[in-house]
């Protein structure tokens, strides 16, 4: 039939229409009537005076002197200096893992290799004072850029499976804390107390730790409380419920203070493990009910099919309910891991120096220094924000990757 | 002809004061097709799930291959890996392509080679007509084509027999052909085939027997020939013109 029989046909467009041109798409939107054409100009005003209020106080008046003073405090704070170099040689490792992760499984590593490589450049050609401008720690930061690239090229060889990454992810956590800590006088590696640890450091070892282990665990505990066995039952739900009704103040005073009198002397754990241990438990007891949500969200049907397979439980948990259940609640997940990094700065009671805390004895280290809180706090709360919003940002990469075949 | 490959006798089966299945006795021997109909409620598929023990029946016994379904697991586990079932609702693993759907089990299970799973599995999904399909995931075929990766993925673990709890239920008309077509060749292969249904088509086709279930019993069995020409219970009769005048 020609398109002149059916004039039906002829009509009908044969693409999509073209987007509009952004002049076009300003009138129609934002100047389309009086009245919105008011609370655009309106809008616009505000913005211009709200960013220059905001521009101009931080840079022509705030004074940043208490963050680029000694920007070395606010990553590491006491840590011996004639020992920064394993603070170095944990992050060289962390960047290498990560660049061969990029190799290996591309999608959201490859933008934390780019992040981290472009932060960590930044911090090693940014104009500062004190240490942190010295030749050595600036080239402490750099030779990061070589190495994931190295990672990268090792990562994406053939004979490089996933099960060597995760085996140096899971080396690296193991080795770091032990590198960091040292084993004693006369060595190559003097025992550095945690107290002299803070900063930054500390924060990311207790957010990084505290999700790694708590994660876990409040799978196993999400698990245990639907198992059919009752002594696990009840330790799952008493735990749970046991660790909710409790602020996280109270179980980090618990874990810290008063677990320190009872045990005997010789027994006593290290005060950042404690800290450690409290975060672990306290985020574990929401995860486990995060992901016991998602259990109840996998149809019987999907059980039922595993086990007519022939899947044994343990099998149908791994295989089929698990990943499922997971899928599901990542946002609620993230969101709690999110709230268990900002929490690490309630370690600050238990005299843990983490960032917030290395900020407020900066503020009481000068006189010069003592008004001048708003910009330090300003300047915590970026560094946080980035890690944050890192964390939700991966969620989302996470959620579109693992949403392939999604009913 | 040979002893029976499943052998039910006097199976009850009660969800709380309910009872399901009031005294089911049944033989199926090898490589026969059954055709198991009945109004909604009659415990036709509570029946066949107590054949694999997705269901557990409280009463009387079930045999099948000559093990006795009990509460010891190994013999749940070697049963069930005799046993293939297909759903209403197909109950594919979504997060899984299709070719992981279908040798998940071969590998886990009867601890299979990933190749060898792997060539088995194409091999099936030849044999149900969907061979390009391999890497997609569930939720990007049609139904029709779910249902058959749900039959490949049970024909994988080389089940002597395969149960089916009506499959083309959740289906749209124009697909229902397809998977009976399977079917059909699946029993003209001699497998072993419970199959709850009302596709009275295929009951025609390739049913040796037929049962027809009420209220949790069996109310009259026989040759589909017996069933259609020549039914002897009011029941089955009224249930008949239903459904075939529909």
């Amino acid at each position: 039939m020609t398109d002149a029989a059916n004039p039906k046909l002829a009509s009908v467009n044969d693409r999509p229409p073209s987007p509009l041109k952004p002049i076009v798409w300003v009138q129609r939107n934002l100047f389309n009537n009086l009245f919105n054409s008011i609370l655009t100009l309106l809008a616009l005003g505000s913005i211009y005076f709200i960013g220059r209020a905001v521009l101009e106080w931080a840079f022509i008046s705030a004074d940043w002197r208490p963050v680029t003073h000694n920007p070395i405090l606010y990553l590491v704070g006491q840590y011996p200096r004639d020992q920064l170099w394993r603070v170095g040689a944990s992050l060289l490792l962390v960047s290498f893992l990560t660049g061969m992760s990029w190799g290996k499984w591309q999608g959201i590593m490859r933008s934390f290799a780019l992040l981290l490589g472009i932060g960590l450049a930044i911090l090693g050609i940014i104009p500062a004072g004190g240490q942190l401008g010295s030749l050595a720690v600036r080239a402490f930061f750099l030779i990061n850029v070589p190495a994931i690239f190295l990672g990268y090229m090792l990562g994406s060889r053939k004979f490089v499976t996933s099960g060597w990454v995760l085996a140096g992810w899971l080396i690296s956590f193991l080795l770091i804390p032990f590198l960091l800590r040292g084993v004693g006088e006369g060595t190559m590696l003097p025992a550095v107390e945690t107290s002299m640890w803070g900063g930054l450091l500390v924060t990311l070892i207790l957010a990084v730790g505290g999700i790694l282990l708590s994660f876990p665990l409040g799978v196993l505990l999400a698990l245990g409380r639907r198992s059919s066995l009752p002594v696990i039952k009840i330790f799952s739900i008493g735990f749970i419920e046991g660790i909710r009704g409790v602020p996280l103040i109270t179980i980090l005073f618990m874990s810290s203070i008063i677990l320190a009198l009872f045990l005997p002397p010789e027994l006593r754990i290290d005060r950042l493990v404690r800290a450690l241990i409290g975060m672990t438990i306290f985020s574990a007891a929401y995860t486990a009910e995060n992901v016991r949500g998602g259990l109840q969200a996998v149809p019987v049907g999907q059980i039922e099919a595993a086990k007519a397979v022939g899947l044994n439980n343990f099998q149908t948990t791994f295989f089929i309910v698990l990943p499922q259940a997971l899928r599901a609640v990542i946002p609620a997940i993230v969101g709690q891991f999110i709230s268990l990094f900002k929490d690490t700065t309630l370690a600050i009671i238990v005299a843990i120096n983490e960032l917030l805390n290395i900020g407020k004895s900066i503020l009481q280290s000068d006189v010069e220094f003592l008004q001048l809180q708003f910009e330090v706090f300003i300047f915590v709360a970026a560094v946080f924000w980035v890690f944050s919003y890192l964390m939700s940002f991966a969620s989302r990469r996470l959620e579109a990757a693992l949403g392939v075949g999604e009913r | 002809m040979s002893d029976p490959i499943i052998i039910c006798r006097d199976v009850e089966k009660w969800f709380g004061d309910f009872q399901a299945l009031k005294g089911i006795d049944m033989e199926v021997y090898k490589g026969e097709v059954i055709v198991i109909f009945g109004p909604s409620g009659s415990g036709k598929s509570t029946f066949i799930r107590t054949i694999n023990r997705i269901e557990v029946h409280q009463r009387g016994q079930i045999i099948v291959d000559g093990m006795e379904l009990t509460h010891d697991v190994r013999n749940i586990a070697a049963i069930r890996s005799e046993i293939g079932m297909v759903f209403q609702l197909f109950n594919l693993f979504p997060h899984l392509s299709v070719l992981q759907n279908i040798t998940l089990a071969p590998i886990w299970v009867r601890k299979w080679s990933k190749d060898k799973a792997e060539e088995i599995a194409q091999q099936l999904l030849e044999r149900v007509g969907i061979p390009e399909q391999a890497e997609k995931f569930p939720g990007q075929l049609s139904g029709g084509q779910q249902q058959r990766v749900a039959i490949a993925r049970a024909l994988a673990m080389q089940p002597k027999i395969m149960l089916f709890d009506e499959p083309t239920s959740a289906l749209d008309p124009e697909m229902i052909k397809e998977v009976l077509d399977v079917m059909i060749e699946l029993a003209q292969s001699g497998m072993t085939m419970i199959v709850v249904t009302h596709e009275m088509s295929f009951a025609r086709a390739v049913a040796d027997r037929m049962f027809f279930f009420d209220e949790g019993l069996i109310v009259e069995s026989g040759t589909p020939d017996d069933i259609f020409n020549n039914p002897q219970e009011d029941r089955t009769k009224l249930f008949l013109s239903q459904i075939l005048t529909n």
